[in-house]
């Protein structure tokens, strides 16, 4: 069992390159991307075409990357969760990550499915949905700041807590 | 008050000033 952690870590990273990577995307790009597009009527080619697929890729890939996640911590899972055991640091960044999962499912997709179209929703819900997603999406990049500073505290982190 | 969550500056400030308060309060429980 010994190749656990290993295969652990490296599905953690991958997946979790692909959730945060689609997230800045959201955020640094597709947000003034469709504006833009609004404004020039070409809005249906990234609203039809290119949102979905990154919606999809990016809300398995925070599923993968927080199973990932609990799998590496294994045994230590409840001490991180507890900021014990000298766990405080990964546990943080595990918080922010579950937190950030739950936007990704409680927050944003519902509501992209009905900017999308993908369920039926009246102008208002819709106008509604966008201000929801959009302040989780943003809410979830200022908290990926912090998961990935504490996320990757290894050896190099132990200095500046005074460790 | 403006959300700052509304303009990418605000959104990336408020991610560095978590990060700074979060990282007082883990130093002090890891210390």
């Amino acid at each position: 069992m010994e190749y656990v952690p290993a295969v652990a870590r490296w599905l953690h990273f991958m997946a979790g390159v692909m959730w945060i990577g689609l997230l800045y995307y959201f955020n640094f790009v597709q947000v003034a991307a469709l504006k833009a597009a609004t404004a020039d009527g070409t809005a249906a080619g990234i609203t039809k075409h290119v949102a979905p697929r990154a919606l999809l890729y990016f809300r398995w890939a925070a599923v993968v990357t927080w199973l990932a996640g609990a799998a590496l911590l294994s045994d230590k899972f409840v001490d991180a969760f507890t900021l014990r055991h000298g766990m405080a640091g990964i546990g943080v960044g595990a918080w922010l990550g579950t937190i950030m999962l739950f936007n990704v499912w409680a927050l944003i997709w519902p509501n992209q499915q009905k900017i999308l179209g993908l369920k039926p929703a009246t102008d208002e819900e819709k106008n509604k949905a966008r201000r929801v997603a959009f302040l989780a999406s943003r809410a979830n990049v200022a908290l990926s700041m912090p998961m990935l500073f504490f996320m990757a505290g290894g050896w190099s982190h132990r200095a500046i807590f005074g460790l | 008050m403006k959300n700052p969550l509304d303009s990418l500056w605000g959104t990336v400030i408020s991610g560095l000033v978590l990060t700074v308060i979060l990282y007082f309060v883990v130093k002090s429980i890891l210390g």
